[in-house]
């Protein structure tokens, strides 16, 4: 038995990541209604950064507030440059969201020309030690992972409920057109809205290189577990996407274990959840019926 | 005074041309409608004085004369738009629109502002709280004209009130739109299809029909107009009120 609570803990981990992650692509897609392929990529760079100043003596704390300002002129820069002259994501989805794919691969070689594609090593911010209860080991980092997902998620949850641009996001999420008619420039919100989903990139690669290695592959993978999360929590809901992640978390992570033709196939529980969920609930678990803005 | 004085030579969608020519003048603190048909333009009238959708021609407003507007820009310059369908932000409680309304101001006094709302429009005082895409139609037309306020304009473009509300109900937010001209000095350019209505409640009028200015005048004019009676008075050609 304490095996399998051994697993859900790397699961929790593991899955606090997904959900930062996903945070990430429910802010992009409540603001624009798009969903980003290049976030994964965004929050790369944005890693890179917090270890880059990390190798040259900046702390991993303030290397992390370093990496999430890069994260947010990246995002910023991206939506400004690449995304908003593309397009109106109401009337051409399908464009935008190649742009993004397309964002994804050039922003991965970047990347991969300006670190190099070996794998580094990246130091836990909370350090290597850890505690056992019951047989059940756990890190300081694995808690710290998860404290930090919660630290994150209040503290977006307070920007959007008691700032004034919080309220500009929400309200252009809900009707961009009564929104920039009521004096809310419209195109400024959707680059600061990119900007902070690139800023909080940088948090969830700094809980993830640790245990995956600092390389150019890191958010390959993560960005698919992340869509996972969000499909699960409904595409425009906060408390989904943390929700969606730890269950992707828990899923992946426990599943293969007993499962012997899973560990061939780690992805497979994730897919087959997103099809549950998309079959008996397709707005996701905690998704607003009307997903589309109209 | 002369508040907004607009000649647009040409506006339109992509290569559909709506309209052509249509120079409109409001004076500060008076109510102008513009008549029309469905598909006359009306709404891209509006439209383009908000800056929604661009033109070639001059808007004059509070003194400045731009050939290119933004919507944000006319906002702060003191231009609301209630648009068609009257635009509630849905996911927002009540509260929340009437702050989004706010958006440009800078004072101390929005929250006053906003129980002085709540007082004229109790409903909305009622339902504070609740998302605001949940209330009536006609509820949420009185939402959307007290955000339209919030900014404290001295132009309110307002875009077929009456859509989709009962008799009474259309004539109550006329009644309302009327008082709020006379005490606060708002002007305000209502387009509508209802003329026999929406001429109670102005000073003046233009008809537009096919995207150009036919006929404009006092209200008793274009009451008194024989053409005008037939196409929008509900006289002998056709009824449309």
């Amino acid at each position: 038995m304490s095996a399998f609570f051994q697993y859900c803990v790397i699961g929790l981990s593991n899955g606090a990541v997904y959900a930062m992650v996903a945070m990430s692509l429910v802010i992009i897609y409540r603001a624009t209604g798009l969903l980003n392929f290049a976030q994964g990529e965004t929050s790369l760079i944005a890693t890179f950064v917090v270890w880059e100043a990390h190798e040259r003596g900046v702390p991993l704390p303030l290397g992390l507030l370093i990496g999430m300002v890069a994260g947010f002129l990246l995002g910023a820069l991206l939506q400004r440059v690449a995304v908003q002259p593309a397009g109106d994501p109401a009337t051409a989805p399908l464009q935008l969201v190649i742009v993004t794919i397309g964002l994804l691969l050039v922003l991965n070689n970047a990347a991969g020309l300006i670190w190099g594609n070996e794998s580094n090593v990246f130091d836990p911010m909370f350090g290597p030690s850890s505690f056992s209860i019951g047989g059940v080991t756990i890190g300081a980092q694995q808690i710290g992972t998860v404290a930090v997902l919660f630290a994150e998620a209040l503290a977006l949850v307070a920007v959007f409920r008691f700032t004034k641009i919080g309220l500009a996001m929400r309200s252009v999420a809900s009707n961009a057109e009564s929104s920039g008619l009521s004096g809310i420039p419209v195109s400024r919100i959707l680059v600061i809205s990119w900007g902070i989903a690139g800023g909080i990139g940088a948090i969830a690669g700094t809980f993830a290189a640790p245990n995956l290695g600092m390389d150019a592959t890191l958010f390959l993978k993560i960005l698919v577990l992340s869509f996972a999360a969000m499909t699960i929590g409904g595409f425009d809901s906060l408390l989904g996407a943390i929700v969606g992640g730890l269950v992707v978390g828990l899923i992946t992570d426990v599943l293969p274990r007993y499962v012997d033709w899973l560990k061939e196939m780690p992805l497979a529980p994730a897919v087959l959840l997103i099809l549950a969920v998309l079959l008996v609930r397709p707005q996701g678990l905690f998704g607003s019926q009307q997903v589309r803005r109209v | 005074m002369t508040l907004l004085s607009a000649s647009i030579q040409r506006c339109g969608y992509g290569p559909v041309n709506v309209l052509s020519n249509v120079n409109v003048v409001v004076d500060a603190g008076e109510a102008v409608v513009v008549l029309g048909a469905n598909g006359a333009g009306k709404t891209t009238l509006l439209r383009a004085l908000s800056g929604m959708i661009p033109f070639t021609g001059k808007i004059n407003f509070g003194g400045v004369a731009r050939s290119k507007v933004a919507p944000d820009a006319m906002v702060r310059a003191g231009m609301a738009h209630v648009p068609q369908g009257r635009g509630t932000i849905t996911n927002l409680t009540v509260e929340e629109n009437l702050r989004v309304g706010a958006y440009t101001r800078r004072d101390g006094d929005v929250a006053a502002d906003i129980e002085r709302w709540y007082e004229m429009f109790p409903r909305l005082g009622e339902r504070r709280t609740q998302q605001a895409g949940s209330m009536s139609g006609g509820e949420q037309q009185m939402l959307a004209i007290a955000r339209a306020f919030m900014s404290r304009p001295s132009l309110v473009l307002l875009d077929e009130p009456s859509l989709g509300l009962a008799p009474l109900v259309t004539r109550e937010v006329f009644d309302r739109v009327a008082e709020l001209v006379r005490t606060t000095g708002t002007a305000v350019l209502v387009v509508e299809q209802n003329a026999n209505l929406a001429l109670q409640f102005v000073g003046r009028g233009y008809v537009l029909e096919s995207g150009e200015i036919v006929t404009a005048g006092t209200a008793s004019e274009l009451q008194a107009d024989t053409s005008i009676r037939e196409a929008y008075l509900g006289g002998p050609a056709e009824a449309t009120s």
